[in-house]
């Protein structure tokens, strides 16, 4: 089976720091994979250099096959990358409905001249609807979304994302800043699209959902990719241990 | 109609084309521009120089219209380059090189214009039944682009490019859209300008005036099609019911501007909605 996206040895460096260090990552469709890692560890930039915000010293990203490392974000999209925001970035001017119906209707945004001759909005107003329902965020439509409290701008940044029909779904940090209940049911959600065939990927701190959900992790750990399997082997490994907690503790546990 | 009456609706009407025109750049795409002027002068002096040489309307206004529009994509690369408050900036540049570019040049007419324009062949009141016209056209055509797909894009591209960018839209093409549809506009007011007055100095296309349309789009109500067409009609007849306002433009619309964005930033299509909304409510 051919990788739906694959980042072949990426490496990145700002000034003194390399943020990654021949990143290599391959992702089979249908797959649910959790990208953890500490602070710092590059999960961000690996993000970034997946979606075309930032470009690679070298190294290549694919997407179904295709080397992408070259495009813009907006082309990847088309080619079927959806990513939602760790900080929220609804358009708050707009109803709830509005914002799922722009992203809906990326086929008739594909171009200015193309945009302007179309008008109609009611395919994508009704596949929105749906969305907006299978994210639980029905009865909400026609508020502006800067009325919504972060729990369901979140949930808004989901249904955006799916809204895209993505071969692959990038979710940086979907639950942060919800409470347990919350990050439980958005987390639901994710498994949900993934369970129809969506290919997700989880940058995700709250490890607790990360390992109830996800069905094999990838640990970034100083810009490399360090750890990657079924979650409680990955757990288990000592290298992401070390990662985490430092070596002079692991050794102090150990003993 | 007296004569006085039909030149002040050419104005009002060349006044509504630009404001509404501006209003697609500035107001449903969001980005500020402070150099409407000059794309509505580069329009005149084109119309003019064309008029001179074809004495063909039809021909004249078109290349008004195209090279308003050709500038107008110029400085929109620009408007991918820089973003907000730094838009506005390189915006009143362009409004001053343009000025001073064509006072230098001979073949503009430098400091004396442009005065030989051939008349368009349809009398004053033919002339202000075509400019109003074109501003309803411009006024249909700004309805339209708001409730199409390209508008609605305009909307997302204004609020937030990145997040605009991430929902697949090419957020360069529908920028350089807004500034080439909108200054093909301005430059179509610059060609019906050109036949109104049949003199064209630089003057014309200051910065005063594109402070005036940038205060028209925000007094207005910005984004709003029918509350930018109604403050351009009142703030083109306003310095007329009071005449000593007149030497006072700048001053009356920079401070109608700085009032407007400070109490009221919705303008008055905002106040008007606000209005509604509250004798809606029970």
């Amino acid at each position: 089976m051919s990788a739906v996206l694959a980042v072949q040895a990426a490496s990145i460096r700002f000034g003194g720091v390399q943020a990654l260090q021949e990143a290599s990552l391959r992702v089979e469709p249908g797959e649910f994979v959790g990208l953890i890692g500490p602070n710092g560890a590059g999960k961000t930039t690996l993000l970034r250099v997946i979606t075309g915000i930032l470009r690679p010293d070298t190294g290549h990203v694919l997407l179904r096959g295709a080397d992408v490392t070259h495009q813009s974000t907006a082309a990847r999209v088309r080619q079927g990358l959806a990513l939602t925001h760790q900080i929220v970035r609804p358009f708050r001017s707009m109803t709830v409905l509005d914002n799922v119906v722009l992203a809906a209707g990326y086929h008739r945004t594909s171009g200015p001249l193309h945009a302007l001759f179309n008008v109609s909005r009611g395919s994508e107003t009704e596949r929105a609807m749906a969305i907006l329902g299978k994210v639980g965020l029905g009865g909400s439509e026609r508020k502006l979304a800067d009325a919504l409290p972060l729990g369901q701008l979140k949930r808004l940044e989901l249904a955006r994302a799916l809204a895209l029909e993505p071969s692959v779904l990038l979710l940086d940090e979907p639950l942060a800043g919800l409470n347990h209940t919350e990050a439980l049911q958005q987390a639901d959600t994710i498994a949900a699209v993934n369970a129809e065939s969506t290919t997700v990927i989880l940058v995700e701190h709250n490890l607790e959902q990360v390992m109830r959900v996800c069905r094999r992790i990838a640990v970034l750990n100083a810009g490399a990719i360090v750890s990657d399997g079924a979650p409680a082997q990955v757990m288990a490994d000592p290298i992401v241990r070390e990662a985490y907690v430092g070596d002079g503790v692991v050794a102090h546990a150990d003993a | 109609m007296s004569a006085y009456e039909i030149s002040l609706l050419s104005v009002v009407g060349i006044n509504v084309i630009l404001a509404v025109s501006l209003n697609l750049i500035s107001g449903f795409c969001g980005q500020i521009s402070l150099g409407h002027g000059a794309f509505y002068g580069a329009g005149a002096y084109a119309a003019a120089l064309t008029a001179v040489a074809t004495h063909n309307l039809v021909l004249a206004l078109v290349a008004g219209a195209v090279v308003g529009s050709l500038l107008g994509i110029i400085v929109g690369f620009a408007s991918l380059r820089v973003r907000s408050d730094f838009l506005a900036v390189t915006t009143i540049g362009v409004n001053f090189l343009f000025t001073g570019f064509v006072r230098k040049q001979s073949w503009l007419g430098g400091e004396m214009g442009i005065s030989s324009i051939p008349p368009s062949g349809l009398g004053a009141t033919g002339n202000m039944v075509l400019i109003l016209a074109c501003a309803l056209i411009t006024i249909a055509l700004s309805l339209y682009i708001n409730k199409s797909w390209m508008g609605f894009t305009f909307r997302a591209v204004g609020e937030d490019e990145d997040a605009a960018a991430t929902l697949a839209v090419n957020v360069a093409s529908y920028k350089l859209a807004a500034f080439g549809i909108g200054t093909a506009l301005a430059g179509l007011a610059g060609g019906l300008y050109a036949y109104f007055t049949q003199f064209i100095t630089a003057d014309a296309f200051d910065f005063v005036v594109s402070v005036m349309l940038l205060a028209m789009v925000v007094i207005g109500g910005i984004g709003s099609t029918w509350g930018v067409a109604v403050a351009a009609v009142v703030l083109t007849l306003l310095p007329e019911a009071i005449r000593f306002l007149n030497d006072y433009r700048l001053l009356v619309f920079g401070g109608l501007l700085v009032l407007m964005i400070r109490l009221a930033p919705g303008g008055m299509a905002g106040l008007f909605k606000q209005l509604v909304w509250r004798s809606a409510k029970p």
